[in-house]
């Protein structure tokens, strides 16, 4: 076997595309504006057009268009759901009345309110699914570190971003032992719900519990030496990258401004 | 010399001490054997030789832990880490967690004391060739066996390159299988000439390794000597201590009084 060289060959596999090639910071950058734009504008047509630019063609450049839609409608579905029947229902200065059932009134500003927050949060879970589909956290941490965040504080922004898909699959397989055991984890959501507190412990406990253990193995490692560690690889960017980062932060700033102050977008 | 001189340890917030004056050395190239039934103290030792204890999990330290002549205390654990590593049993809790390849992983510790990447890269390579592992380069650290991630964490250790290496059971949570491995990469190491103080319950794998072996026996050092003498005496099983197979079946041959030679394996088996 051949030994492995500095470059290429010591990542880990993964999907390629010009747009996973992009530095980390210029997709986050991209991700942060597009959210931020969606909630300043307002309405329901540009956070519509904007998840189409800075969302959905750029998924689909790289090639993970399906998984992102699922991904987003996953994510922004229990928001989605409660922000519509809250809207829809109960806004109180509604006077289109579109359906009344008992005390409740569902009118049509509420409705339009409902799809305005729903475009929003659309194109903010959009945002982050893509900016997570097309990016290792240990890339964007390497090249934050590089830029000269600190060790720790990169360290602790990798662990959080890497913690969350391990959660999920130790959820996963806790719940696979439990339903082993017989617990109901399927079924009407009220029996879901029902066999949910004694997945929580394990869960978190797990992590917790572990902490010292980890520590220790982290200090073991020179993990707590004052300084900068060296960078086994750094993203690589560019002039264009770093002009368009700044033209989409300079953008973003003149949108807010002209709405703060009032000018009609 | 990796040096134990009179030490005793007490962790933080409890009564007594864990380990009281343990005298014990490590020499170059020389492989020590930590036995002890459980809550002897095994883990405690490993802390203190590795310099954990006290500095990354407080307590009290009694007497000296010195390296070469020279007192330890002082000196903080990361520098500390060039010179002693510990490697824990539960593989999984010592990965970083930041790596996405068993390569990163491995070089986690040399990157965290910022030697040149030239270097860093190179060490880690070695690393993983010391145990042979560099099929596993660019794996997922986190879905490898539990006897590979221990492997992993071992090479993170060496890519250190720490002259002592202290491993509380390394195996403790292994299946045979990869009990078998690390044991093989233990084997490998010592034949290499690293000193290493091993604390472990499965006699079988120290009977191969160890040139010398303590016991413990509730924080005390109740024997130390050659591997072969303490294995074998019959106080071991008092002291919560399983002998190793071959050391029982002996026994149990002698106690039968029959011939040990008749029924010995042939040499070369
Ligand atoms: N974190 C701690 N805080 C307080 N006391 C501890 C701690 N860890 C261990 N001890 C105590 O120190 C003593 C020695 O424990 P130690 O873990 O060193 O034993 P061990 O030989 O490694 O046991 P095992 O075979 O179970 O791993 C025990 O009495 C134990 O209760
Ligand atoms: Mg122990």
């Amino acid at each position: 076997m051949n030994e492995p060289g500095p470059e290429g060959p010591l990542e880990a596999p993964r999907a390629d595309s010009p747009y996973h090639r992009l530095n980390p910071l210029t997709k986050a950058v991209s991700a942060t504006v597009t959210g931020i734009a969606a909630l300043v504008l307002g309405g329901v047509i540009g956070p519509a057009l904007l998840t189409l630019v800075a969302v959905i063609i750029p998924a689909a450049i790289a090639g993970v268009l399906r998984v992102l839609v699922r991904t987003t409608l996953l994510l922004s579905l229990p928001i989605g759901i409660s922000a519509v029947l809250v809207n829809v229902f109960f806004f109180p200065a509604g006077r289109d009345v579109l359906l009344r059932v008992g005390p409740i009134t569902a009118t049509g500003e509420g409705l339009s309110l409902a799809l305005e927050v729903l475009a929003r949060i659309l194109a903010i879970s959009g945002a982050i699914t893509l900016f997570y589909l097309t990016t290792r956290p240990s890339d964007f941490v390497a090249d934050l570190e590089h830029r000269g965040v600190s060790s720790r504080l990169a360290f602790v922004a990798n662990a959080s971003a890497q913690t969350v898909p391990q959660m999920l699959e130790r959820a996963g397989s806790i719940v696979a032992a439990q339903r082993a055991r017989g617990l109901d984890t399927e079924g009407s959501i009220v029996r879901r719900l029902r066999a949910l507190p004694p997945l929580v412990g394990p869960v978190i406990l797990g992590t917790l519990g572990e902490v010292e253990e980890r520590t220790m193995a982290l200090e073991a490692r020179g993990f707590s030496r004052p300084g900068r560690r060296t960078l086994l690889r750094i993203p690589a960017d560019s002039g264009v990258q770093r002009l368009t980062r700044w033209l989409l932060v300079g953008g973003l700033s003149v949108l807010a401004a002209s709405r703060i102050l009032g000018v009609p977008g | 010399m990796l040096v134990l001189d009179t030490v005793s340890y007490r962790y933080a917030g409890a009564a007594g001490d864990a380990v009281t004056k343990i005298s014990l050395d490590l020499r170059d190239q020389e492989v020590v054997g930590l036995v002890g039934a459980n809550e002897s103290g095994k883990s405690t030792v490993c802390l203190v030789a590795s310099g954990l204890a006290p500095r990354a999990i407080g307590g009290v330290l009694g007497g000296r832990v010195l390296i070469d002549g020279a007192d330890v205390a002082g000196r903080p654990i990361h520098e500390l880490v060039g010179t002693v590593g510990i490697c824990f049993q539960n593989p999984e809790t010592q990965l970083s967690g930041v790596t996405e390849t068993v390569f990163e992983e491995v070089a986690f510790g040399p990157a965290n004391l910022g030697i040149d990447r030239d270097e860093l890269v190179r060490r880690t390579g070695e690393a993983l060739e010391t145990l042979g592992i560099q099929g596993l380069a660019r794996r997922d650290p986190r879905r490898l066996s539990g006897g590979q991630m221990q492997l992993v964490a071992l090479a993170g250790l060496l890519a250190l390159q720490p002259r002592y290496l202290v491993l509380d059971e390394p195996t403790a949570q292994l299946d045979p299988a990869g009990t078998r491995l690390v044991g093989e990469a233990l084997q490998a190491l010592a034949q290499r000439g690293s000193a290493i103080l091993i604390a472990e319950h499965k006699t079988d794998l120290l009977a191969g390794l160890c040139g010398r072996i303590a016991v413990l026996q509730r924080g005390e050092l109740a024997m130390l000597g050659g591997a072969q003498e303490v294995l074998a005496d019959d106080r071991l099983e008092g002291l919560g201590i399983a002998a190793p197979v071959q050391g029982r079946l002996q026994r149990r041959i002698d106690a039968l009084g029959l011939a040990a030679t008749s029924i010995a394996p042939e040499p070369g088996r």
